[in-house]
């Protein structure tokens, strides 16, 4: 028997996102990704004795960013506190990120429900941090590594923004959804790439099961550093189902902190609420006080790129049906492609097609990214006038499509090259219609006799001759006049 | 040559070098030549850096030879172990630190060699800051030059030790509760606290951040003056380094005490001021008054907390900015089963007793349930205090006070806590306030150096030194350790 039929659930989840800063958030270093061991890293984000943190401005512009997107207010007073504790990842042994007075707080973001309709999630809150470095492991964790552990610090002072939902999710789908919307806005506000594969977002969620139609919270546990969507979802159905055979054998929750095992597929406890960490916070004495001017959020309003969901309505505007205009926004990248091949003014319900199924399709066959893909916007949008136009058919649009892809040429070059012209001339066709009736009498007295596929049979023989370039449309056409 | 450089000024050394009367090269090896005798028995220095002082000396002589040069340049001088020089060990005085050679110099390293300075070594202190008397050094203590049986103070022991016993020209230390002005007052020196941001704790090996001032330590007014000039000024690698560019802190230094304001805060004259310091500090005040100076008494009503929360806000500091030395990723690594088990060991091993002390003071203060009525009410008396001085300072223009109350004590005098804790009431509360603070010797008791202390309004150094001067002056103290007499 599923949770859902006794229980309703309670989740809140804190997202952990790098923020999109070329430099950390405390020093000069890189924050790109990927690069050799401990080749990003300074006597500042290394800890070294006597070294000061200098905040970086943009990573607060972002931050300032994030809160306006997430309908936030932003702190007029904000600061920084040391959060204690020792791990070896954590190079002063505290990480600077902000307690009692962040930078955003008092948001909100929509999302559609199971079912269908809006809904409001709140956000508690969103501060800045620094990330930690990187262990590597001999064995499977630290304790267990006979041969040692190495740390990389190359991530330590990556600029973060911890972002705190209300628990205001009551599914699996719900923070799937909460989730999907929240990553979309920070990638298209420019805060954070979200790149999930790479570790850039991480999330903890917090859970608590009540029966229904109750109003007061059950005990609740949580799941730290979960690094992909589907986690949170398997993780969340698994810890619903687990507490609910707890409540159900009359057992009680443990509030504590458990850990998703991702190879077994399941959460182990990891903490309890007594064992855990006291982080002793205090105000970090090393940076002054963060005093941000209303100008300064407005220039950050102004700076403030088309958010997913303003851009959803224009294109719906547009013409383009709310599901082509879900797919478009869906990705960040589809819909600022979609935007650029616009600009040469083809039909947008076309390259909307075209863009959505045509060339996605084409792209998962080829293994290759829209970033990757040699087709630029403009091109694109010169295919789609000239299938719009009818120079070519849509059959071989998707031909001139492939070898675009391929070559990087421009569509008219292809057509032309390949003599791939559509030919929609009338009385061109009407000869060629002539000469085919002629040299197939039985199938034209087959359709005059009713047998309408007779008809496919003339139209290819039309084909056959001008080697598919006839315009289909027109020698349908033509061929019904001649025969009726 | 007929002078007795060791009794001369860095004023009259630079004049000197820059005249050609004398090289660089020729002054580092008459420096060195004494460290080699009188340290010793002094034991300021925990390195001394002679291959290195003498190739930057030839260089400053290259300078100075091509009419280069400011009044710092070829003059030697002497660092706090605990301010990071690139590439010289920086010990911190502590096992935890004893093999650690940053790669970067502190702003006030840079800036002194931007000035000319040829580093002599590194000086001996209290380890990571903590302690008022270089007892607590983990490697060796540092004895008084006028009386090897006492201490030098702390924690810039080794800093003041060396200026008194002609070691070094100047020193510059660091003060995060009375560190360079308590040494300097049991030494006979001039250490002055400037305000906190004047200059950038950059590359300072941290003890408690919000209350840390690297400041000189010389043997006049106007040598701490001039070489306060040098290292001051905003530092964009310490955000807590002031904005505002500091002037020349010598400009004003002859203009006198008439007319200023002084106040004598009422609740530094009681219990536990030894008699011969309070008749120095009266003496003094009559000196001012004689020289024009008004001399008024005024309060400070929340002195008698300033300790209390001192011994909350430096050890929460502490706990947190000592947390790094775990062994991980540069010092003293203890062997060790797991990685807990190394944490444990290395910071076991690696710190000393008054060390420790302050990181269980502390982590205690910043823990959950006892932040609120340690920690925060801690910081709400960091606010009153701040407060009586602006009253203070609305009526006067500097304040008079003991440095220290007593002289310097003999070694193992000290043994409570508690008792050395009390012996920088005068000066802890300067630090909560973020003042400026001199501390320059008028006065000797039973044979022994008395300093007194001028405290003045934030980013108000000249004036301090405009009083101290005025007070030098007529005070012309020229008792020196019998020890440097040897020359």
């Amino acid at each position: 028997m599923a949770y859902g039929d006794r229980y309703e659930m309670v989740c809140g989840i804190e997202t952990h996102a790098e923020m999109a800063t070329k430099t950390k958030i405390f020093c000069a270093c890189s924050t790109e990704f990927g690069a050799e061991q401990n080749t990003h890293v300074c006597p500042v984000c290394l800890g070294l004795p006597g070294t000061l943190p200098v905040l970086n401005r943009e990573a607060v512009n972002l931050a300032i960013k994030a809160g306006l997107a997430l309908n936030c207010e932003i702190a007029t007073v904000s600061k920084f506190d040391r959060k204690n504790y020792y791990y070896p990842d954590l190079p002063k042994n505290y990480q600077t990120s902000q307690f009692d007075l962040p930078i955003a707080k008092n948001g909100w973001l929509e999302i559609t429900t199971d079912a269908g309709g809006g809904k409001r999630v709140g956000i508690t809150r969103a501060h800045m941090e620094e990330d930690a470095g990187k262990l590597v492991h001999s064995g499977e964790t630290i304790t267990t590594s006979s041969a040692g552990s190495s740390v990389d610090y190359n991530r330590a002072g990556v600029p973060l923004l911890e972002i705190v939902s209300e628990p205001d999710l009551r599914s699996p789908e719900e923070a799937l959804a909460y989730l999907t919307s929240l990553v979309r806005i920070l990638d298209y506000a420019g805060v954070s790439d979200c790149k999930l594969e790479q570790g850039s977002v991480r999330f903890d969620v917090n859970l608590s099961l009540r029966p229904k139609g109750r109003a007061d919270l059950g005990t609740r546990t949580e799941m730290k550093n979960l690094n992909s969507l589907s986690a949170v979802r398997r993780c969340l159905e698994y810890e619903a189902e687990r507490q609910a055979g707890v409540l159900d054998g009359g057992g009680q929750i443990i509030q504590e902190t458990r850990t998703w095992d991702e190879g077994r597929e399941m959460t182990l406890s990891l903490r309890s609420k007594e064992e855990a960490h006291d982080y002793r916070y205090f105000p970090e004495p090393d940076l002054m006080p963060l005093r941000i001017s209303p100008a300064w959020v407005e220039s950050m309003r102004r700076a403030l790129p088309e958010l997913p969901e303003a851009r959803r309505e224009r294109l719906i505007g547009l013409g383009l049906s709310p599901y082509d205009a879900g797919v478009i926004i869906a990705d960040k990248d589809l819909a600022l492609y979609f935007d650029e091949a616009l600009k040469t003014g083809p039909d947008v319900k076309t390259l909307a097609n075209w863009l959505t199924s045509e060339l996605y399709g084409l792209l998962n066959a080829r293994g290759e990214s829209l970033a990757a893909c040699l087709i630029k916007p403009a091109a694109l949008a010169a295919l789609v006038n000239l299938i719009k136009q009818g120079a070519i058919s849509g059959k071989m649009g998707k031909t001139v499509l492939e070898m675009m892809a391929s070559t990087g040429r421009d569509p008219e070059d292809i057509v032309r090259a390949e003599k791939m012209t559509q030919i929609s001339d009338a009385a061109e066709l009407s000869a060629l219609v002539d000469e085919v009736l002629a040299n197939n009498p039985k199938s034209a007295d087959d359709y005059r006799g009713g047998k309408e596929q007779a008809l496919g049979f003339l139209v290819g023989q039309v084909m056959r001759l001008t080697k598919g370039q006839a315009n289909p449309a027109l020698v349908n056409r033509i061929l019904k006049e001649k025969l009726n | 040559m007929d002078i007795r450089l060791s009794e001369c000024s860095v004023a009259e050394l630079g004049r000197l070098l820059r005249g050609r009367e004398l090289s660089a090269a020729e002054l580092t090896e008459y420096y060195l030549e004494r460290i080699e005798r009188l340290d010793p028995a002094v034991r300021a220095y925990i390195s001394v850096l002679a291959d290195k002082a003498r190739i930057r000396a030839r260089e400053m002589d290259a300078l100075l030879s091509a009419g280069a040069g400011g009044p710092l340049t070829g003059v030697p001088a002497a660092l706090k172990d605990n301010i990071c020089l690139a590439g010289a060990v920086t010990t911190c005085a502590s096992k935890a630190l004893a093999n650690f050679r940053p790669p970067y110099s502190a702003t006030a390293a840079e800036k002194l060699l931007h000035a000319g300075a040829v580093v002599l070594g590194k000086l001996n202190m209290d380890e990571f800051a903590m302690g008022s008397s270089t007892e607590y050094s983990a490697f060796f203590p540092t004895h008084n030059p006028w009386d090897l049986a006492r201490v030098p103070g702390g924690s810039s022991g080794g800093a003041a030790a060396a200026v008194a016993a002609g070691t070094a020209p100047y020193a510059i230390g660091s003060d995060t509760g009375g560190s360079i002005r308590q040494p300097a007052s049991f030494c006979g020196v001039v250490g002055m606290k400037p305000t906190y941001g004047a200059v950038s704790r950059y590359g300072l090996v941290a003890f408690a951040s919000s209350l840390d001032q690297i400041g000189p330590l010389t043997r006049t007014v106007a040598d701490n003056a001039l070489v306060l000039t040098a290292i001051a000024g905003h530092d964009p690698k310490d955000s807590t380094s002031a904005p505002n560019e500091p002037g020349d802190y010598s400009a004003g230094l002859e203009e006198g005490a008439r007319g200023l304001k002084i106040g004598l805060p009422k609740e530094f004259f009681r219990e536990g001021l030894a008699p011969g310091v309070e008749k120095v500090i009266r003496d003094s005040a009559r000196r001012l008054e004689s020289l024009g100076a008004e001399v008024g008494e005024c309060s400070l009503p929340h002195m008698d907390h300033a300790i209390a929360a001192y011994y909350l806000i430096a050890p929460a500091e502490c706990s947190s900015n000592l947390a790094r030395y775990d062994g991980v990723r540069y010092g003293l690594r203890a062997p060790a089963a797991d990685v807990i088990d190394m944490f444990q060991a290395s910071r076991s091993a690696g710190f000393g007793p008054e060390v420790k002390r302050r990181i269980m003071l502390g982590t205690y203060a910043l823990s959950a349930g006892y932040y609120d009525a340690y920690y925060l009410q801690a910081q709400k008396l960091r606010t009153l205090i701040r407060q009586d001085y602006e009253r203070v300072f609305a009526e006067y223009d500097v304040i008079l006070s003991p440095t220290a109350p007593t002289a310097a004590y003999r070694f193992g005098e000290m043994s409570d806590p508690l008792s050395m804790y009390m012996g920088d009431i005068y000066t802890i509360p300067v630090n909560l306030a973020g003042l400026p603070a001199i501390s320059l010797p008028a006065g000797l008791t039973d044979g022994m150096p008395v300093g007194v202390q001028f405290i003045g309004r934030h980013f108000e150094e000249a004036l301090l030194y405009q009083a101290a001067f005025a007070l030098e002056q007529s005070v012309a103290f020229t008792e020196r350790p019998a020890l440097t007499e040897v020359d």
